[in-house]
């Protein structure tokens, strides 16, 4: 075996994130280690495994069996990992498999063999292998068609439960009530995927998952369990999941334990795999839901929560060694066969950003929602849970004091404060139990917490009480909650604790409870204890300066794998310079959370309270904050005004930068422009103010945990509309207006700074007009379509900026551009989201370099950023077909999950291999053109013509179609739903003849059940492409003209951008 | 009411009562299984032993009725925790933990940094140690580790006599059916271990610990030599017995203190581990086939493989510290093993040992 090919996962979305880039680099690890060449498909431009040190060679190119194919045969690997790539990976390597690719070109699929991944991913042929081993799995049956479905649940009776296979996040699947709800449900799944599973509905049974590694000679070790705290029927990536299970015993236990060995001992899988039980709470009946075998979300949870380097020795395996010639990677002294025992509890909350979509639904179930998890660690439920809650950046500071509703039906994404609220009122244990499933061992818990917060709000801070305040510390509260309690501050409470040696102490994650010590520093902090742990750092140096690098918490729109490869980075070069170097974060989904990505991981939460609490048990280090997003940033003026040493730009700076009247005063003296704006306390003032300025206007309320996103006012009804209620405009909540300029060009600068000087710049520039958020913006590199002129100006400006707040690190600026000049729209003294795209882009790495420049090391040169002889395409990574009911139209408000980012020679090649990159698929047949408004219809006159003429036939509503008939240009008419004639847009979408949608729609028009949104819905939920922005139409109809699958070269990250 | 947890070294650790309030001491083990309390707590191995879990969490099944148990009774000392939960939850729980540990007077301590007491249990090894209760003063609540030195002689230690007459059984007991009939020497055996053999049809003879079977006249196939408490070198009566079991070529099999004494009958050595192997993670390797298991384990001593005749092969090695796990006799039906092939608690694919030594009778 000298080469191994790699296949990524592609852009995070829902169902499938970062655990993916985890997974991938430590196989990318045990590979290198072996000395086998990596060659790694992955087009998410933004992970760590796709940086210079890991593979050999990266090609960012769409995980399609397309362009797979077209690696092997350029490559010629001898093997391929289909396993740590997500659902993605192993669907594309099982299409290659049937296609006889591997067979052809001699490579050889390493881990669990093509045939029991098979008997895994099919429904029918796992149900079938498991009863031959007389293991149980849900009653029902398989459907390939509505009628088929009917017939399985006229025999077991409503209610059921429908699943699909082969798909990630359990898309298409839900608890029917009734046949109603049956041929809906079907109908949708079955247009999907080719079956489906109709199964008994195991109402409230508690669902157990185990993490399984078997080697190829069939040693078996299962390395972690984990309890649901939601029963079945609440996909696992939804539910509150604790490790290890806690009201199991031990006959429960060890009965799945031993089921889990016996099945993938049956399916012979090698490597790691996750399998699913369900287990009656009254007696000890079970049923396995399902085997995946690949690494999976819950498998990196399951990785951070023991310690056990899952995917490395997953991949070690595939290679041929065996489990007991592997050593504990924490230990570094005894066998990687063993089942680790942990001495601690864990915690996984899921994260979601539903408000950041148009029509999304709070409630939860059996599908895939939520965008990012946190993992707490501690030694009491109390303690992990208010920990978490913390982490999760939603403005709740544990589990009281908040303002959710307690009327919602339970269970919706607010369901743990719900239940808070309902102890609060007095409800039992009993009652929760049987509206919930929820097992009453969490119940009694939080009932418990619930009931000392009475306590706590009894006491007055004069007597400040060691005996509470232990107590409030064993059970999570955080000293905010505390001194709110106390009608004191945070900093009194702290001071308090400090003296009252009320602090929390470091505990070593070891995989192994004590038995044998820790080589690494995989540490938590905990009030469930006496004593701090010695930590143990290997340095020869005498005096070792020391730097604590934030990283950016749970994933969520607007922040996601892209922070994290930030600050991988930057701990790997503040290492590279001999410091030592700790790291802070809570996601279990990144790399910057393996222990080995810094000389300390603290596993915890990135509050001011536990930074502070770290900073104080790590003497004499220096804080990094540029490199976790908004979150870490966000600290930057509490740790300034705590004195603590932060390197870089000087918080003071920072908030001149996020402060908008310090910002804007200081624009305004360097005389550069920004868009007219107001924060505004009355909606009187609002609509004055908007006036003034002109409509459309920008609306950017105040956080508030009810999720106000932005909007855009095109009057001042729109105006009222958006803000509403008296709580979205108040002196506590201003909202700030600022004027929507039309038209504009966005374009993004990417830099570092030396002490006020520019070191290294990328601009970019958006595809789409402003009105788009810049997450969710196409973004090209090196710019295209700007003129000198611009560039000119951009660059200008920068300095200007750079020098008056001193930059020193990482900073992003958005511009906006129209007719030559230019406006500042937004500044970032921190890296920002596309750090990782222009650092790849250009092989100047600006983390690095903002590093260096941090730790007072300029690094001057001249650096060609501008003009690159390649192109690279950004392209957002939408998840709308796991949101039911979302709007997919491109606002102000960002909704894209994730990203990926491809090279060309030109714009078209490399937009059209982004695009793919993102699921688009080429059409062939069938256009259907639905354009609001005379402007946009002109825009896209010639596109139309083009596609037209290419040989498509073009479909259009009423107006487009006048419009295009006028202009010569044949089109069939197709009826709105509102018009209620036939054929309608849904029949002709629902037959099949179309595969791509234009929908451009008045920027006027509003949300909800209109026409548009119909077509819109209907496109996501058929996986039909679709796309709403007038500029991005233009660019993929001039992309399909000019270029065809065979123009799209495989070439790799170094045949583009030198790396020397 | 408050509790101190006392070591020989003098540490003190201070935590909340949730048993009987009386003073008891023992020798300090730790075990790292995550579930199975109600199980260690009857196994007759830890007779005489103050036990620490390592998992943070203890109670949060409650207890379950007297079928699940290994022994009759409570076997342990005391015991130490780092939470108590209080409100269990499982559908075979009959009451909770701490109502139990009243119920049978064994004093238990929680609110005690587990961890830190079990790194100092590794690093120094197993210590003798002293629960004791009292009212604290004011002020005394938060003062803990004044070194209050006392004798060591004054702590009871489990390995300085003979125990197993304390947890074998008195008299003769025949248990199942079937055509293979098994002595059971009851070293303090674990009830799983006769169930274990009832399941494969066997007919169980459960002598106590200095029974000699060849003297009287039993009818049996093979005999088991069980688990138990302290140290092997104590049991002189079953190690002379098994002597004569294996001069007279019986089918034998040893679990854990049977592995030890069938060791010494066999004039091999055995010695005190450190801290010994308590949990339900320990890797052993078999090393004739090379095939590994997890294994249930909870031992203080270990066979000597240098000092055993060169008649006796090593059978299983502990993967973690490369002690040994189990011995096998070249060519007479003679076998043993460290670890639990009975499991409870535990991980239970060593049973197929019990099948192993079967084909042997």
């Amino acid at each position: 075996m000298k080469k191994v090919l790699v296949l990524g996962s592609g852009a995070l979305k829902i169902g499938e994130a970062g655990e993916f880039d985890y997974s991938g680099s430590q196989a990318l690890k045990a590979l290198k280690e072996e000395g086998i060449e990596a060659v790694l498909i992955n087009p998410n431009i933004a992970t760590i495994q796709t940086s210079e040190s890991l593979a050999k060679k990266i090609y960012f190119l769409p995980v399609t069996p397309y362009f797979v194919k077209k690696v092997i045969e350029k490559e010629k690997p001898d093997g391929i990992f289909l396993s740590f790539g997500g659902q993605t990976a192993l669907n594309c390597g099982l299409a290659l498999e049937r296609a006889g690719v591997f067979k052809r070109h001699k490579v050889k699929v390493l881990g669990s063999p093509v045939k029991s991944i098979e008997a895994t991913e099919d429904r029918e042929l796992f149900a079938k292998e498991l009863s031959k081993i007389g293991v149980k799995v849900p009653k029902g049956g398989f459907a390939r068609s509505l009628n088929e479905a009917l017939k399985i649940a006229t025999e077991l009776g409503y209610p059921l439960l429908v699943r699909s296979g082969f798909s990630l996040g359990g898309l298409g699947s839900g608890v029917v009530r009734s046949k109603d709800e049956l041929i809906k449900i079907v109908t949708l799944a079955l247009r999907q995927v080719p079956q489906i599973a109709v199964e008994e509905y195991l109402k409230h049974w508690k669902e157990v998952e185990y993490e399984v590694v078997r080697d190829n000679i069939g040693n078996k070790i299962t390395v972690c369990n984990m309890e649901n705290m939601d029963p079945l029927g609440i996909h696992t990536g939804e539910s509150i999941v604790v490790a290890p299970s806690q009201t199991l015993n031990n006959y429960q236990y060890h009965l799945l334990r031993k089921l889990s060995l016996q099945v993938i001992e049956h399916l012979k899988i090698v490597g790691e795999c996750n399998i699913q039980f369900a287990l009656n709470p009254k007696n000890n009946d079970y049923r396995v839901i399902e085997v995946n075998a690949r690494l999976s979300r819950s498998s990196a949870l399951a990785s951070k929560a023991t310690g056990y380097a899952l995917a490395y020795i997953a991949a070690k395996i595939g290679l041929g060694t065996t489990l007991p010639d592997l050593k504990n990677s924490v230990t570094l002294s005894t066998s990687a066969f063993f089942e680790p025992s942990l001495d601690y509890i864990v915690i996984k909350i899921p994260r979601w950003d539903l408000q950041k979509f148009v029509g999304a639904k709070e409630q939860i179930g059996s599908e895939m929602k939520s965008v990012g998890e946190v993992m707490a660690i501690g030694r009491s439920f109390p303690e992990v849970l208010q920990k978490a809650i913390r982490m999760l950046e939603i403005g709740q500071d544990g589990l009281l004091e908040n303002g959710i509703d307690d009327t919602k039906v339970l269970p919706t994404t607010q369901r743990l404060f719900v239940i808070a609220k309902k102890f609060a009122k007095g409800e039992s244990v009993e009652t929760i139990y049987k509206a919930t499933g929820i097992d009453p061992w969490f119940l009694y818990q939080i009932k418990e917490m619930v009931e000392f917060e009475k306590d706590l709000s009894n006491f007055q801070f004069s007597i400040f009480n060691f005996q509470l305040i232990s107590k409030a510390k064993k059970l999570g509260f955080s000293d905010k909650i505390i001194a709110k309690a106390g009608k004191t501050t945070e900093e009194k409470v702290r001071e308090f604790r400090k003296k009252n040696g009320i602090v929390p102490k470091v505990k070593h994650i070891d995989t192994l409870a004590a038995e044998y010590p820790a080589k690494t520093n995989y540490l938590y902090l905990t009030y469930h204890g006496e004593e701090s742990e010695q930590l143990k750092v290997q340095s020869a140096k005498l005096k070792v300066e020391k730097a604590i690098v934030l990283g950016s918490g749970p994933y969520r729109i607007g922040s996601s794998v892209e922070f994290d490869w930030c600050c991988v980075t930057a701990a790997k070069t503040l290492r590279d310079r001999g410091l030592e170097t700790i790291i802070i974060n809570c996601n279990p989904e990144t790399v910057s959370t393996d222990f080995d990505s810094a000389d300390k991981l603290y596993f915890e939460e990135l509050t001011f309270e536990r930074v502070s609490d770290v900073y104080d048990i790590e003497q004499g280090a220096s804080l990094i904050l540029g490199f976790g997003g908004q979150v870490s940033n966000n600290l930057a003026m509490s740790c300034f005004k705590a004195g603590y040493k932060i390197l870089g730009t000087s918080p003071e700076n920072i908030d001149r930068a996020e402060d908008r009247n310090k910002f804007s005063k200081l624009l305004d003296k360097l005389g550069i422009e920004q868009p007219a704006w107001q924060s505004l306390k009355t909606l009187d003032d609002a609509i004055t103010f908007a006036r003034e300025i002109g409509y459309p206007a920008l609306i950017r309320p105040s956080y508030v945990l009810s999720g106000s996103a932005m909007n855009v006012a095109f009057s001042s009804d729109d105006l009222k509309k958006h803000l509403k209620s008296a709580t979205d405009i108040s002196a506590e909540h201003p909202v700030v207006i600022s004027k929507f300029v039309e038209g504009a060009k966005e374009i993004e600068v990417d830099g570092v700074g030396h002490e006020g000087k520019l070191l290294i710049y990328a601009i970019s520039e958006h595809i789409e007009n402003a009105g788009v958020h810049s997450g969710d913006a196409t973004i090209v590199l090196p710019p295209q379509k700007l003129y000198l002129e611009t560039l000119r100006l951009i660059k200008d400006a920068t300095r200007k900026i750079l020098q008056a707040l001193n930059i020193n690190g990482p900073f992003n600026i958005q511009f906006l551009a129209k007719d030559n000049q230019i406006m500042v729209i937004e500044l970032n003294l921190r890296a920002s989201r596309s750090f990782p795209f222009v650092s790849k882009v250009t092989g100047f790495n600006f983390v690095e370099m903002a590093t260096r420049s941090m730790l007072g090391e300029a690094l001057w040169g001249s650096y060609k950023t501008v003009g690159l002889d390649h192109v690279a395409v950004k392209a957002p990574q939408f998840s709308f077909n796991r949101i039911k009911g979302a709007d997919p139209r491109l606002r102000v408000e960002m909704s894209s999950t994730g990203e990926v980012a491809c090279f060309g020679d030109d714009l078209k090649e490399a937009y059209l291999k982004a695009i793919l990159a993102t699921g688009f698929k080429i059409p062939k047949k069938g256009v259907l053109f639905t354009i609001g408004g005379e402007e946009n219809k002109l825009n896209l006159l010639s596109s139309a013509k083009d596609l037209s003429s290419l040989g498509f036939k073009v479909y259009a509503t009423e107006q487009t179609h006048e419009f295009l008939s006028g202009n010569d240009i044949k089109s069939t008419r197709v009826y709105k739903i509102s018009e209620g004639s036939h054929p309608s847009v849904l029949d002709l979408l629902k037959q099949g003849g179309i595969d791509l949608v234009i929908n451009i729609s008045k920027p006027r028009s509003g949300k909800g059940e209109t026409d548009g949104f119909i077509i819109r819905r209907t496109c996501v939920d058929l996986s039909i492409p679709l796309i709403t922005n007038l500029q991005a139409a233009e660019l993929l109809v001039s992309s399909l003209v000019s270029k065809k699958m065979a123009d799209l070269q495989i070439k790799s990250w170094d045949e583009y951008v030198g790396r020397d | 009411m408050q509790g101190k947890l006392i070591l020989s070294d003098g540490t003190v650790f201070l935590g909340g009562s949730f048993g009987k309030e009386v003073t008891t001491s023992g020798e300090v083990v730790f075990n790292t299984g995550m579930v199975g309390y109600p199980e260690s707590l009857t196994d007759p191995s830890y007779f005489g032993q103050i036990l620490v879990l390592t998992y943070p969490l203890q109670g949060n099944y409650g207890v379950p009725g007297k079928e699940f148990q290994e022994s009759k009774k409570i076997q342990v000392k005391g015991l130490i925790v780092q939470n108590y939960i209080d409100h269990p939850s499982h559908f075979e729980s009959k009451k909770s933990l701490g109502e139990w540990l009243k119920e049978e007077g064994i004093p238990a301590l929680q609110g005690i940094d587990t961890r830190e007491l079990t790194t100092k249990l590794r690093q120094h090894g197993v210590m003798l140690g002293r629960i004791k209760f009292k009212v604290p003063a004011r002020g005394e609540a938060r003062q803990r580790r004044q070194s209050s030195k006392f004798k060591v002689e004054e702590i009871y230690d489990p390995n300085k006599e003979n125990i197993l007459p304390y947890v074998s059984c008195k008299k003769v007991e025949v248990f199942g059916t079937g055509k293979k009939s098994i002595v059971l020497i009851d070293c303090g055996a674990k009830e799983n271990i006769v169930r274990s053999l009832i399941k494969r049809g066997v007919r169980v003879t459960r002598v106590p610990w200095d029974l000699n079977p060849l003297e009287e006249r039993l009818d049996f196939d093979g005999v088991l030599v069980s688990n138990g408490p302290g140290d092997p070198k104590q049991a002189k009566e079953t190690i002379e017995n098994v002597k004569q079991i294996l001069a007279a070529n019986v089918p034998t099999f040893g679990i854990c203190l049977g592995s030890q004494i069938l060791s010494l009958a066999a004039g091999g050595e055995t010695f005190k581990l450190k801290f010994g192997h308590r949990g339900q993670n320990q890797p052993v390797q078999d090393v004739i086939s090379q095939k590994a298991i997890i294994t249930s384990q909870n031992h203080g001593f270990a066979v000597d493989m240098k000092s055993m005749d060169k008649d006796w092969t090593e059978w299983f090695v502990n993967l973690n510290d490369g002690t040994n796990e189990g011995i096998r006799h070249k060519n007479k039906p003679f076998m043993a093993v460290q670890f639990h092939p009975e499991a409870n608690p535990g991980p239970v694919e060593g049973g197929y040992l019990f099948d192993e030594f079967l084909d042997y009778v």
